[in-house]
């Protein structure tokens, strides 16, 4: 017996599977360079943010080690792909040891901190992140520290790589857009990442994901009906650091540069906990709504602002207040009207509205 | 035959001790009651049986095998079903989670399934509505239905009848004879004339110790007993 869905959850969807849409022919639809890093930038962040909101979201762990996770998988792969050279087995190996890296710390964080109350996981956490972070810098003859560490990728991934070629040996193009290594990598890209999201979709609709929504509304319910909390939570624990290292992979790969500002620092962990609030905390939609706005206005907010700015020079007050330098401020006034007005996030408010008798 | 025996229990909560010297059979089969006036004991005897408060000393013996020290999730684990005195329902989750929680292998057994549904028909009516939109009864009738929709030995029910109407108390009442034929239930209770109806064997807690055990039907017939201990005009 299936519940009818509310006419916001069948927006939601839909939007969802526009966005869906638009991010599989962006390389077509939207044909500059920052277009493809948005459009990259947003497929990995979706995973990343996703995987997150099975901590959060789901079971209601608050963790500020995510970011250290990601790191993990981006960092293994950088490595391995500056020591063994370009090659398929340096990135699956380095995402490998990435994953094999996170579920070790996951576990034993885990273990010794879960039982504790979710104030003093959360410390635990931020501090374990904090040390990795600085172990990140030290660390500079592995992790190349403040600089990081810049590689080449398997050859399929350069941008003069010809995947198709015409009758004259030159590369196809389709739709106005070369065949070329560049889109193979986003392809990589995007296809990973809707794999790994597909992945947690279909846990969160197991049984699984009934349990830990348990665990998240009461603890002491889920034990009496025979479920170890603990076990439960450091599994979740353990699945989302996994998740999150290999999207950190799958980003190495795309960047070809990994340091800790793009993949270790405390700016991206708030980026995450602020695309989780967005979107919506408890569903996986709300992990690519909150994605896309945030990484939209993280990049073009700013060149909105400038077109503003420009547009009403003539008025008094107005242009210095559009002045793209402030771009942060409107958008910290843009989350707290969100937060307003969207309490349980834009998916979760909206997916509650519009019940169908 | 004997399924829970408590013997010499002692619970402290903090730094006050609630139940002092509590000794009990639960024999295997029917309704065996627990009665007491408010902040007697008897959600702490529950809570105690099932692990969530560590009762020092004492033991807890389930078909034999001592309890008293495992986590509270082995316990249940066990075929020892808690329905607590606020129904322990989870109310994000819909009908239908709630009691797929409660399954082996996360999924129902159709057997299991019907006569859950035949119980409590109103289930079905909300089957797929969020637990926390059902009225009290309906609340009620989905714990005590998560508690049987997997073969369970015992189950330990707490007060289920506070604060429903009469006519939902009536169906309680007849539900719970009827699933007493295959399971034995530990009922906690005050209201009396609901636990006369159903329950075979009784004891009596007071100040956190076991003042009387016997048949129902004895302490029904005792007006004198009753009247001393659960201070009912005789």
């Amino acid at each position: 017996m299936q519940a009818r869905q509310t006419y916001g959850a069948i927006g939601i969807k839909a939007a969802v599977l526009l966005i869906g849409g638009l991010l599989l022919f962006a390389p077509f639809l939207f044909q500059d360079v920052r277009a493809l890093e948005v459009a990259a930038r947003i497929c990995v962040f979706i995973v990343l943010v996703a995987s997150y909101d099975l901590l959060i979201g789901y079971t209601g762990i608050v963790s500020f080690a995510h970011t250290m996770f990601f790191g993990f998988g981006a960092y293994g792969a950088a490595i391995l792909l500056r020591l063994m050279g370009p090659g398929w087995d340096a990135v699956i190996l380095g995402g490998l040891l990435g994953v094999v890296a996170s579920l070790i710390v996951a576990t034993a964080v885990g273990l010794l901190s879960l039982r504790v109350k979710a104030i003093f996981f959360a410390m635990i956490t931020l501090a374990t992140a904090s040390v990795v972070l600085v172990l990140a810098s030290q660390l500079s003859q592995f992790t190349g520290g403040e600089d990081g560490i810049t590689y080449r990728v398997p050859d399929l991934f350069k941008p003069a790589t010809k995947l198709l070629l015409d009758d004259n040996g030159k590369v196809v193009k389709w739709f106005g857009v070369s065949l070329n290594g560049k889109i193979a990598a986003y392809y990589f890209v995007f296809f990973t990442s809707l794999a790994l999201f597909i992945a947690m979709l279909k846990v969160v609709a197991a049984p699984l994901g009934t349990v830990l929504k348990a665990i998240r509304e009461n603890e002491a319910r889920a034990e009496a009906i025979g479920y170890r909390v603990v076990a439960y939570r450091t599994f979740v624990f353990c699945l989302s650091a996994a998740v999150a290292s290999l999207a950190g992979t799958v980003y190495a790969v795309w960047l070809k540069y990994t340091g800790p500002d793009t993949v270790l620092s405390f700016a991206i962990m708030i980026d995450i906990l602020l695309m989780v609030v967005i979107g919506g905390m408890g569903t996986m939609w709300g992990a690519v709504i909150g994605t896309v706005l945030m990484v939209l206005a993280q990049y073009y907010l700013r060149d909105l602002m400038g077109a503003a700015s420009e547009a009403v020079s003539s008025l008094p007050l107005l242009p210095d207040l559009l002045n793209p330098d402030r771009w942060l401020l409107w958008l910290g006034l843009i989350f707290i009207l969100l937060v307003y007005f969207f309490p349980r996030g834009i998916t979760g408010t909206l997916m509650q509205k519009g019940s169908r008798q | 035959m004997t399924l829970l025996t408590l013997e010499n229990m002692k619970t402290d909560i903090g730094q006050y001790s609630v139940l002092h010297d509590v000794s009990f059979s639960v024999p295997e089969g029917g309704v065996f009651v627990l009665l007491g006036r408010n902040g007697a004991g008897k959600t702490t005897t529950l809570r105690s049986i099932m692990g969530l408060w560590k009762p020092s000393p004492g033991s807890v013996r389930f078909r034999g095998d001592d309890i008293t020290d495992l986590h509270t999730a082995d316990i249940a684990r066990k075929g020892i079903a808690y329905v607590p005195e606020n129904m322990g329902i989870f109310g994000t989750l819909s009908v239908a989670e709630n009691l797929i929680l409660a399954t082996a292998k996360g999924q129902f057994d159709q057997n299991r399934l019907d006569r859950v549904q035949v119980l409590f028909p109103a289930l079905k009516t909300f089957w797929t509505k969020q637990a926390w939109s059902l009225s009290g009864g309906q609340k009620q009738m989905l714990a005590v239905a998560r508690a049987i929709i997997e073969p369970r030995a015992l189950i330990l029910i707490d007060e289920p009848t506070k604060g429903l109407a009469p006519s939902i108390v009536a169906a309680m009442a007849e539900a719970f004879s009827e699933i007493a034929e295959t399971t034995t239930i530990l009922l906690v209770e005050q209201n009396f004339s609901f636990a006369r109806q159903i329950g075979r064997d009784m004891a009596v807690i007071e100040d956190g110790r076991i003042v009387h055990t016997g048949s129902m039907a004895d302490f029904v017939a005792d007006k004198a007993l009753q009247s001393r201990l659960l201070s009912l005009s005789a």
